[in-house]
């Protein structure tokens, strides 16, 4: 069980690697390269907003307004380029990265300078947020006409047999695990959440630590923007509506402790990968796509429940016998 | 101590003068000043509420201080932060070992200050060398990059002082860096303070324990209510005076024990057991009888003790109550026949410091005061009214939060919280730990009270004058057994130190 | 210490009296805030302060209501339960299912409430029995419910409800009272009287400030706990009866997004979502405001997203501007 502990992210391998030959038992062709790759790239959005909310969990925060930061960035993003359909695809991704992160920044910022419950700030911007499109656009749609080629056909533009989307969240993913291994802010998110007392004695400032990892994941959230809309090739009030409950389910499933403290990349990354193999298997071996939330609930549950029992500390062994064993 | 006569000629390493911190309604400090010096062992003594842990904070950086300056090395300096302290050299272990559970043993050390590479990023092979170096200079020889939830809290305090060194400390604060360590690991820490001091480290050493304070602290600084009231040198000072100015007032007997009349068993407990933490248990308790509990930290008294309450269950084992076996799976079980637990660690299983003073009082005697379900405020503020001034609170009002009294004033909260049960068995686990003198002494004219009244007392403790003081009779716990049993005319200091260490008399 | 020489036996009761600690209540700054809206709805819209138009607005809050009077007592605790929608959706799935099967209103009632209990125990026992995190679980039982309706209906719908079970949702009680608006009140009443004047109550309280002292105090918390979970689920069963009823129909997006609603409301009503704290006047004073917002907007025009902005602002200002303010206080004070 201690081995088990220690490679939380080889079980998720493990756990996948079953699911996917389950799958392939049913239905052979999902295994081919072609496909697995496809199921990864549909996924590739996931990841990357996994990574940003790993990041606020860490820290003991959570942020629930990521989906609906995702749908304003988005919009804004669409809306630049049905104004200036010559504006370079670039400055646009820069622009709702950067939005994004303003949006992150007052989370932040009222976590950090007000200190309100996390949980509340990011209900209250969630709703907040999603309003502002409303605001924004008078719930009037952004359609794929109104939206340059270029605008759409970047996520989709293939390197390396590879697309853009795709290579865009293993770039994401290995600068995280930079940022989370080797950069003093990343170590200092497990530090916040591990033992905010401790951290303040250690110099670091909790509060603002948070506050950078609400920056991270409000950035994540403006590129996933771009990618949505752009791959979608539509945008309106409603996108990726209660989609931050599926980041945090990946989250949890990649073993990331509520808790603050306990996570990694790789697990973020399995978790939400776990979510997209169950989602695109669904419809190939004839199972109704409807199943995928009640199958996605029962996950997170099983998730939860092995975490747990992962995490609970054996108890002090006083007597002299036990030890010896 | 030969350095002493030189240290009043060295220049301090850290120097605190008129230093004052104010919060909303109470002065923490008043214009103290304190002086640590190069390879010398300074001890902050006081009652709790004197002021040294706000003293500690202004330090670390945590806390600024209204008024006074910080010089450091003969320069006049300010620690807005807690990282600008970290940087002048001034380090501080806590009591509850303030470190991070999920990160690595090295990691624990270089937080914050980690070695980089040239693109800046964390350098990990050189993080794991320096910390392997450090924990040796520390006397510790474990592989850095386990984790930190792995080892023990003696290694964790191991680790916190690798950290010190980690940093090129100047100053070093320990506070009450003893109070969780068992008897083996204290002389460790002693061996490690030594060490620190030839490093010529300035070490500022908080602590309740006098024994410890003479034995390795070369001056002493006490505080009382805020500000400074004397410093020296410990050579030229006795214990004696050390109370006296701590508590600044004579003090009665701090240990008021009342001789009475012993009864018939009340509580007998047999063949307990647990698989990992306790076995074989067995003892009387009669009434009017106050039984200690000693042993070290750890020994499975605690455990044990909740056990009883249903907290946790035995594998196996009987308990009879007035002659009647009783099964207990559950503290709400425990208090309806009569046995009750005051807990250890008061902040976190005692008092519920958001609730007002009468609602913790009346919290486990809910069914006594309300009728069919519906609360009864009027017959809860009598409960509480009752058992407070039993107790001698000091408190604005009943309907006070708990969490705005002094440690003392909550743990009379806590003990008349489990006395207006009407208990037939009280068990107080370390009942006077981390309170100030005058509580103290109230808590163990109480116990006595209580006694003389037929009520059955087990008090677990691991301070010897307090066992010693307040017991009939002493059975001594090791390692989830029974070491020990001692009648209150045959105690001896030496006999329960050398039962609860394992050392036999051949030996 | 010097200063307090104060006689042990002199220890008050308490230094307020009922009436200054009620004036510097959040319920006192809640009722304030829900008079003046109560005055801008009747000066900007002259239809505001028709009885039956007042009557049509308590629509938009009492089932929400009625979860977040539960869903106070769970946050007093220190837990959250967010499958509160998805145990409506299913309880409402269940109740269209039954429709087919030929059942007829008090079967209806009974599988509606039936449902909600059983959904409260599957979260109540993963969360006591297991001792799982409570966010956690119900984010996992949210999908899982919600999702077990999708199995169920797919892009389908139910209807054909009897008429009679028209009468939760549409049927009014006496003159302009309706059942709905009548089951608030009586529910509010009872949840107060729970919460603030018995044992249970003070349980709750206790847990939600400190589980371990109360668990040593001799309170059985994870009795207390299941209970309020199954609570919780039996509520959100009654607010699936009334709202199918009101609606005539069943799809699987039925209440899609009132868990976050409910949590507002109770946040909104002063409940500490950290645990330990909040009253059930403040929960129904939020309940009114939240009602009369959407209901003035209504009048004037303004959609209902707007609305939800306002909510979010309100929810948080409503916990920044105490925060500001002592900030301000202190330093006026220095």
């Amino acid at each position: 069980m201690s081995k088990l502990l220690k490679n939380r992210e080889l079980l998720l391998v493990g756990a996948i690697l079953v699911l996917i030959a389950l799958i392939a038992w049913r239905f052979p062709p999902f295994v081919a390269p072609a496909n697995l790759a496809r199921v990864y790239n549909d996924t590739s959005i996931l990841i990357i907003l996994a990574l940003g909310q790993m990041a606020v969990i860490l820290t003991r925060c959570i942020d629930l307004s990521m989906a609906a930061n995702l749908a304003l960035s988005g919009m804004v993003a669409a809306m630049l380029n049905a104004a200036f359909p010559g504006l370079p695809i670039p400055v646009i991704i820069l622009s709702a990265m950067a939005l994004g992160a303003v949006l992150g920044m007052v989370n932040g910022a009222l976590v950090w300078k007000l200190n309100i419950p996390p949980i509340v700030v990011t209900l209250g911007t969630l709703t907040i947020y999603r309003g502002l499109i409303f605001l924004l656009t008078n719930g009037k749609w952004i359609n794929a006409h109104q939206m340059s080629d270029a605008f759409k056909s970047f996520p989709r533009a293939d390197l390396a047999g590879i697309p853009v989307l795709s290579w865009l969240s293993v770039v994401m993913v290995a600068a995280m695990f930079l940022v989370m291994t080797r950069t003093p802010l990343g170590r200092a998110f497990f530090a916040v959440g591990g033992n905010p007392h401790a951290a303040v004695y250690t110099g670091i400032d909790v509060g603002r630590t948070r506050f950078f990892a609400y920056c991270l994941s409000g950035t994540l959230a403006g590129l996933s923007g771009y990618l949505w809309v752009s791959r979608y090739a539509v945008a309106y009030v409603d996108i990726a509506a209660g989609f931050e409950l599926d980041i945090i389910a990946a989250c949890v499933i990649g073993g990331i402790s509520i808790a603050g403290g306990i996570g990694s990349v790789p697990g973020a990354v399995l978790g939400a990968l776990f979510l997209g193999v169950i989602k695109n298997a669904l419809p190939v071996i004839n199972i109704s796509p409807f199943a995928q939330m009640a199958i996605s609930g029962m996950v997170i549950i099983i998730a939860v429940a092995v975490n747990a029992r992962a995490e609970r500390r054996k108890g002090r062994v006083i007597l002299k016998k036990a030890e010896a064993v | 101590m030969l350095q002493d006569t030189t240290t009043s000629r060295m220049k301090p390493a850290i120097a605190l003068e008129g230093i004052s911190k104010s919060f909303p309604g109470v002065k923490a400090l008043s214009d103290v000043s304190l002086s640590l010096y190069p390879g010398s062992v300074t001890a902050l003594v006081g009652e709790n509420g004197a002021g040294k842990s706000t003293l500690v904070k202004i330090l670390t950086g945590i806390y600024q201080p209204d008024g006074g300056s910080i010089r450091v090395a003969d320069t006049e300096t300010t620690f807005p932060t807690a990282l600008s302290a970290a940087r002048a050299g001034v380090t501080a272990i806590h009591q509850e070992t303030v470190l991070f559970d999920e990160l690595s043993v090295a990691e624990n050390i270089f937080l914050g200050h980690a070695p980089r590479n040239r693109f800046g990023l964390i350098d990990w092979k050189k993080l794991n060398a320096d910390a392997r170096a450090l924990l040796h200079r520390a006397g510790a020889d474990f592989d850095p990059t386990i984790r930190l939830r792995d080892l023990g809290i003696a290694k964790k305090h191991l680790v916190a002082i690798a950290r010190a060194l980690s940093v090129d400390a100047r100053v070093v604060i320990m506070d009450e860096p003893t109070a969780a360590l068992s008897h083996k690991e204290i002389h460790e820490l002693y061996a490690l303070v030594e060490r620190l001091k030839a490093d010529g480290k300035a070490i500022l050493f908080i602590s309740h324990k006098f024994d410890e304070i003479f034995r390795i602290a070369d001056r002493y600084t006490v505080f009382r209510d805020g500000t400074m009231v004397g410093e020296g040198l410990i050579a030229d000072v006795a214990q004696d005076d050390l109370v006296r100015m701590m508590v600044g007032r004579a003090v009665g007997s701090v240990y008021p024990k009342e001789d009475v009349a012993i009864g018939e068993p009340v509580l007998t407990v047999s063949g307990y057991r647990h698989p990992t933490e306790f076995e074989d248990i067995n003892f009387e308790l009669r009434r009017g009888e106050i039984l200690g509990f000693y042993g070290l930290v750890g020994a499975g008294r605690s455990e044990f003790m909740q056990s009883l309450i249903g907290i946790t269950r035995p594998s196996a084992g009987a308990i009879r109550l007035d002659g009647e076996i009783l099964v207990i799976r559950s503290p709400s079980e425990a208090i309806r026949s009569g046995i009750v637990y005051v807990p250890e660690e008061r902040g976190r299983q005692g008092a519920i410091i958001g609730l007002p003073i009468f609602q913790n009082v009346t919290l486990p005697s809910l069914s006594r005061t309300s009728r069919s379900g519906f609360l009864k405020l009027a017959n809860e503020f009598a409960l509480a009214r009752e058992y407070t001034s039993r107790l001698d609170l000091r408190a604005a009002s009943l309907d006070q939060d708990v969490g705005t009294l002094s440690g003392g004033n909550q743990q009379k909260v806590v003990i008349a919280k489990w006395l207006a049960t009407k208990p037939k068995v009280i068990i107080l686990d370390e009942p006077t730990k981390g309170i100030d003198i005058g509580s103290k002494a109230a808590v163990h004219a109480f116990m006595s009270e209580l006694a003389a009244q037929g009520l059955s007392v087990i008090m677990v403790s691991s301070e010897i004058p307090e066992i010693m003081g307040m017991s009939d009779r002493v059975i001594v716990m090791r390692e989830g057994r029974i070491a020990g049993r001692f009648e209150r005319s045959e105690l001896s200091a030496e006999k329960l130190v050398r039962a609860a260490a394992g050392i036999t008399e051949a030996a | 210490m010097a200063e307090t020489h104060l006689s042990p036996r002199n220890i008050p009761d308490r230094l307020e009296g009922r009436g200054v600690r009620l004036l510097k209540s959040w319920e006192s700054l809640l009722l304030v805030v829900a008079c003046l809206i109560f005055l801008g709805n009747s000066l900007a819209s002259p239809y505001f302060l028709d009885p039956w138009n007042l009557s049509d607005a308590t629509f938009n809050f009492t089932e929400k209501a009625m979860i977040a009077f539960a869903m106070a007592l769970v946050i007093i605790s220190g837990e959250i339960d967010l499958s509160v929608a998805s145990i409506i959706a299913l309880a409402s799935t269940a109740m269209g299912y039954a429709v087919q099967l030929g059942f007829d209103t008090p079967a209806l009632v009974i599988v509606g409430l039936s449902v909600g209990l059983i959904c409260g125990v599957v979260n109540g026992l993963l969360i006591t029995g297991l001792g799982l995190p409570s966010i956690v679980v119900t984010i996992g039982t949210m999908s899982l419910f919600r999702g077990l309706s999708f199995i169920i209906l797919g892009d389908q719908a139910f209807t054909g409800y009897p008429d009679s079970f028209a009468w939760f949702g549409q049927g009014y009680v006496w003159w302009v009272f309706s059942f709905e608006f009548t089951l608030f009140v009586v529910l509010a009443v009872i949840y107060g009287v729970v919460l603030h004047k018995t044992n249970f109550g003070r349980a709750v309280y206790a847990i939600g400030n400190n589980q371990t002292a109360a668990l040593f105090s001799g309170i059985r918390v994870n009795r207390v706990k299941f209970t309020l979970f199954l609570l919780t689920g039996l509520m959100a069963g009654l607010a699936s009866i009334c709202l199918t009823s009101r609606l005539g129909s069943t799809r699987p997006s039925i209440a899609l997004g009132w868990e976050l609603e409910v949590v507002t409301m109770v946040v909104l009503g002063g409940v500490s979502i950290l645990g330990g704290s909040g009253t059930i006047p403040g929960v129904v004073l939020a309940a009114l405001i939240m009602g009369m917002v959407t209901f003035g907007f209504g009048l004037l025009n303004v959609p209902g997203i707007v609305m939800s902005i306002f909510i979010g602002l309100l929810l948080i200002s409503v916990i920044a501007l105490p925060i500001l303010w002592r900030r301000a206080r202190r330093r006026l004070a220095h």
